[in-house]
């Protein structure tokens, strides 16, 4: 009795503990992005947040972020989830050196990457397009070590091989038991990393800033610049907005409640 | 039961490096029949079943079903159906919709009415109409299993092929549910294989059982001839419990344990030799002037065995209707015979 009453206790206080080390920086955002700003405010105001629509550069920084965003979610579920599926399926001993490659972008750091990557982006943006869209090539790589851990990690916690033989000998081709079986199977793995992803992109800024980018990111930096109450309402529009999109994720995971299990 | 052959299995080798799973394997089954592939772990019984299936590609040899080779013909065009071992429905799916899976895969995709149809009427023959709307996770292993049955059957399949597929459940549910496989074969008629390592499972069910070792069918016969008439003594051994008791063989005859019995073709001719003898066919009686005395009784509710030394210091295990042992308890001087049954000689080697 006494145990539980401790247990509980101390699972209140860490839960309160990391709110807390959450909430209040987000809190003390809000706090200072409603503080008087220059001569004309005397009191608390919603000014910096009232005026995030007449940013310049703001809302097409905010689409462009957001279309490489979907481009990148698109390269995911058509070409890194059925790669890693085929080769936990096809080719076990590609495993290994897949998992490398998928952790290479966390082991070199962004400045190294854009040093690497830049001449190809000059040779893009002077031959092909300058949209910063193609940014969601170098995003793609760099979302890479999150989305390869929770597609792999959703996909040992299922028995693929033997689904997939299942679906096979049920008579669907290959496309249609990936698509059909093995992909809804691991849709919550999937989800995650996407969200991760998109997380990620939106949030980006060494890359794009040292390419000479204007996302997301780089706007707002470039506002707080010129005045931080603006950039700060901005920044936490856009944490809420991405914790709001990986709020949808355990939504998803919902399922119906166990019935009843008889004895056969 | 139709007598033409219907499924031949020819010649097939597969070897996985130097391991040779099937080494040159041959089996025929005929028209809705049902054969169990009964061996010891390794035997490739599994790597048969697979290749039947086109799950495992073979180094050699030709699988014909229903007088079309389909060797190189794709597991998704083979009309297989399938039960693994792992519970293998599709959990985003309902036990209805994993019923149906094979239904929408058709190249003339059944109507919905139809396939709903086919669907009720599987899953009444498994005995879960009650449970279409539940998701995998909400069945326990054994429904599971019925509705992976349903699911294979769904799509009527030329051959149905189960791949241990009680080996998960607990011992009750397994001998329910192996019955009720059985009833739901023979109502379909569905030509069947079985692959199992439990002897029980398959002696029970099978309109015959082949008993595989390293990759090749030592013996396939109907059970009761494959119990009581084995060719070689791996089959002696491996099906049923034997006593090995060595014993001079003599034209075609053994002396063993005083009693002169037959031996069974494939034994050895002349020579010392060690007689398989199964537990029911020795004879005890109690007797003062006997031979041996009774070491242990363990009781098994309709039988009892009764593990038996004999004045030579050997032990052998003899098994007996429990209304015959009044009075056979640990200690007991008896008299050991075996009773008229031809035996297994194996080489003493």
């Amino acid at each position: 009795m006494k145990r539980t009453w401790k247990v509980q206790t101390w699972r209140r206080f860490i839960i309160a503990f990391v709110g807390l080390y959450l909430i209040v920086p987000l809190y003390a955002m809000f706090d200072f992005s409603t503080k008087p700003y220059g001569f004309e405010d005397t009191g608390r105001n919603l000014r910096a947040w009232r005026v995030i629509p007449s940013q310049p550069d703001l809302a097409l920084a905010v689409f462009r972020s957001l279309v490489s965003a979907g481009i990148v979610m698109l390269l995911i579920l058509f070409l890194i989830v059925p790669t890693v599926i085929w080769v936990q399926l096809k080719l076990p001993k590609l495993r290994r050196p897949l998992e490398l490659l998928c952790l290479i972008p966390l082991a070199i750091p962004a400045i190294v990457i854009v040093v690497g990557i830049s001449p190809i982006y000059r040779w893009i943006s002077i031959n092909v397009t300058e949209s910063p869209i193609t940014l969601a090539g170098v995003y793609s790589m760099l979302i890479l070590p999150y989305t390869y851990r929770s597609l792999s990690a959703s996909l040992d916690a299922v028995d693929i091989h033997t689904l997939a033989e299942a679906a096979q000998s049920l008579g669907a081709s290959t496309f249609r038991m990936i698509s059909g079986i093995i992909m809804p199977t691991i849709r919550t793995g999937i989800m995650n990393g996407s969200f991760i992803a998109i997380a990620l992109v939106l949030g980006e800024y060494t890359i794009s800033n040292i390419l000479n980018y204007k996302t997301f990111q780089v706007v707002i930096s470039q506002i707080g610049r010129s005045n931080g109450s603006v950039a700060v309402s901005v920044s936490l529009a856009s944490i809420l907005f991405v914790l709001i999109l990986l709020l949808l994720v355990p939504a998803t995971k919902h399922r119906k409640e166990i019935l009843d299990v008889d004895n056969i | 039961m139709k007598s033409s052959t219907y499924v031949q299995l020819m010649d097939l080798a597969k070897f996985f490096g130097k391991v040779k799973a099937l080494d040159g394997l041959n089996l025929e089954i005929a028209e809705g029949e049902l054969v169990a592939l009964l061996g010891p772990s390794g035997c490739g019984k599994t790597t048969a079943l697979r290749a039947l299936a086109g799950l495992q590609e073979l180094d050699r040899g030709q699988l014909i079903v229903d007088g079309k080779d389909v060797t190189f013909q794709n597991a998704n065009k083979r009309g297989m159906g399938m039960v693994f071992q792992a519970y293998s429905l599709f959990p985003h799916m309902t036990a209805r919709e994993n019923v149906e899976y094979g239904l929408t895969l058709r190249a003339h995709k059944t109507a919905s009415d139809k396939r709903k149809a086919r669907s009720s009427e599987l899953l009444e023959l498994v005995g879960l109409s009650t449970h279409a709307n539940h998701y995998p996770h909400q069945l326990s292993g054994g429904q599971q299993q019925r509705i992976a049955l349903a699911r294979a059957l769904a799509i009527s399949p030329k051959v149905l092929l189960l791949d241990e597929p009680l080996s998960a459940l607990d011992a009750k549910v397994r001998t329910q549910l192996r019955e009720e496989i059985r009833r739901i074969q023979l109502e379909l008629g569905t030509t069947t294989l079985f692959v199992t390592h439990d002897q029980e499972e398959a002696l029970s069910i099978a309109d015959r059982v082949g008993v595989m070792r390293n990759g090749q069918l030592e013996q396939i016969a109907a059970p009761s001839e494959l119990y009581d008439r084995p060719v070689t003594a791996f089959v002696a051994e491996f099906v049923g419990l034997t006593n090995p008791i060595s014993g001079t063989v003599n034209g075609g005859k053994i002396e063993v344990l005083g009693s002169v019995v037959h031996t069974l073709p494939g034994s050895i001719e002349t020579g010392i030799g060690i007689a398989l003898v199964r537990p029911e066919n020795i004879n005890v009686v109690s007797s003062n002037a006997g031979n041996a005395t009774v070491f242990s009784a363990s009781f098994l509710g309709a039988s009892c065995r009764l593990s038996i030394l004999l004045n030579d210091g050997m032990h052998v295990t003899a098994q007996l209707p429990s209304s015959e042992v009044v009075g056979l308890g640990a200690g007991a001087p008896v008299a050991v015979s075996l009773l008229d049954m031809p035996v297994f000689v194996k080489s003493n080697k």
